[in-house]
Order: structure tokens, then C-alpha cells, then sequence
């Protein structure tokens, strides 16, 4: 299927490469994910894809529709400032749960509880508007 | 010449994603626990949107972009409900 944007030849170029940077990032975290043997080793990974990965196409889609049509179109900003916002917590949230789960059970790869902290997660929900 | 080198590009982009995307699913459906699970669904639909992006610049057309933005939205809120979940499921239990 050769289908592409009728590009200059830089933007060509520096499209290809981004892109293809950004997905070979994304599969280096895939892999990682596979590969790693502990679940606190694991969330590791897949951030790269949703910050290198993520930012390289982003702005290979910025030069393109740029390009394309002669005038700036920075829309996927919204994409690159939603996953910058959210992936942090959704992460923390994950791994908070997990080190619930696996303290609640006893398990002994995680460490103990230190001082039987309080609940520090409570201020978030904290209203500011 | 510039087509055909950008065409060649996104090609390959587009099978590593699917690769990254098969990966993430190989973790959500053999993840030895529930967290593991999550994680890989996270990755998964972040890949997709990667996909759904690369697809974007292939056509030239911005309606990937907006079904991409729903994508990241949609998995936001449902990696956050499901985390809640995990941690939420085992106090009632």
C-alpha cells in the first residue's frame, strides 16, 4: 500500500524518521513489558512509548498537516499535554493498588509498611475551581 | 522519491506498532495477575492510538486524529476505574 502526503523532500524525511523512531520506542517498551519478571519492574516500560514514542509522533504529525497545508496546525498538542497529564497517575494509581494488593496478602517481595504510614493520597481530590 | 521514502517509514512504523500492540496483548491476556492485566491494557490502548496517529499522517486526513483523542480519553478513565477497582475490591471482600 504505498500511499503517502505529496511532502517535500526535509519534511519527508524528518517525518519518516520521527515516526519511525517513535515506533521503534514504543516497541522497545512493548518488549520490555514482556520481558521483565516483576510486576514493579514492569510498569517501567510502557512509559516510553507514552513519552518518547508518544512525543516523536506527534510532532511527525505536527510537520506533516504543517506542511500539508502550508499554515500551522499544532492540534496534537492537546494529545501530547493529555498524555503527559495523565499517564503519571494512572501509573501511580496502578502501582499504589498493587502494593495494596500484594501487602495485603502478605507477600513478602515487597517492603513492609514503614510506620503504618496515613493515607497520603487524600489531598488530590481536593477541589481548586 | 519523498513518497515513496515516507510511504516505506510509515509502513514500517505501522508494523512495529502492531507489534508493540501484540505484546501488550500477549501481557493482558497471560499476565499472571490482575495488575499485570491493567498494565498491559494501558499499553495496548496507547500503541492503538499510536497506530490510529501514523494512520493520520498516511491519509492526510484529520478525523485519525480526533478518533485518537478519544482513544487517549477513554483509556484514561478506564485504567483509573479499573485501578480503583484493584485497590477497592479486596477491602470489600
Amino acid at each position: 500500500m504505498i500511499q503517502a502526503p505529496d511532502l517535500p523532500l526535509w519534511a519527508a524525511l524528518l517525518v519518516g524518521f520521527l515516526v519511525l523512531f517513535g515506533a521503534a520506542i514504543t516497541l522497545v517498551g512493548a518488549l520490555g513489558l514482556l520481558r521483565l519478571g516483576n510486576f514493579y519492574e514492569r510498569i517501567h516500560p510502557p512509559t516510553l512509548g507514552s513519552t518518547l514514542g508518544t512525543g516523536c509522533i506527534l510532532i511527525a504529525s505536527m510537520i506533516s498537516f504543517s506542511t500539508l497545508h502550508s499554515r500551522p496546525m499544532v492540534h496534537e498538542v492537546l494529545i501530547a499535554i493529555f498524555v503527559t497529564l495523565t499517564t503519571p497517575i494512572t501509573l501511580m494509581l496502578l502501582a499504589r493498588a498493587a502494593l495494596y494488593r500484594d501487602r495485603s496478602e502478605g507477600s513478602t517481595v515487597v517492603p513492609e509498611d514503614l510506620a503504618s504510614l496515613p493515607p497520603a493520597e487524600g489531598q488530590p481530590a481536593r477541589d481548586r475551581s | 522519491m519523498s513518497i515513496l521514502i515516507l510511504a516505506l517509514a510509515i509502513t514500517a512504523a505501522q508494523i512495529l506498532l502492531a507489534l508493540a500492540m501484540g505484546c501488550a496483548t500477549f501481557r493482558m491476556l497471560r499476565g499472571p495477575r490482575a495488575q499485570d492485566r491493567v498494565l498491559g491494557m494501558d499499553a495496548l490502548y496507547l500503541s492503538g492510538m499510536l497506530l490510529l496517529l501514523t494512520y493520520g499522517i498516511q491519509t492526510g486526513r484529520t478525523l485519525f486524529f480526533e478518533g485518537a483523542l478519544v482513544i487517549g480519553l477513554l483509556g484514561f478513565a478506564g485504567t483509573v476505574a479499573l485501578a480503583k477497582f484493584l485497590m477497592r475490591g479486596e477491602v470489600i471482600e
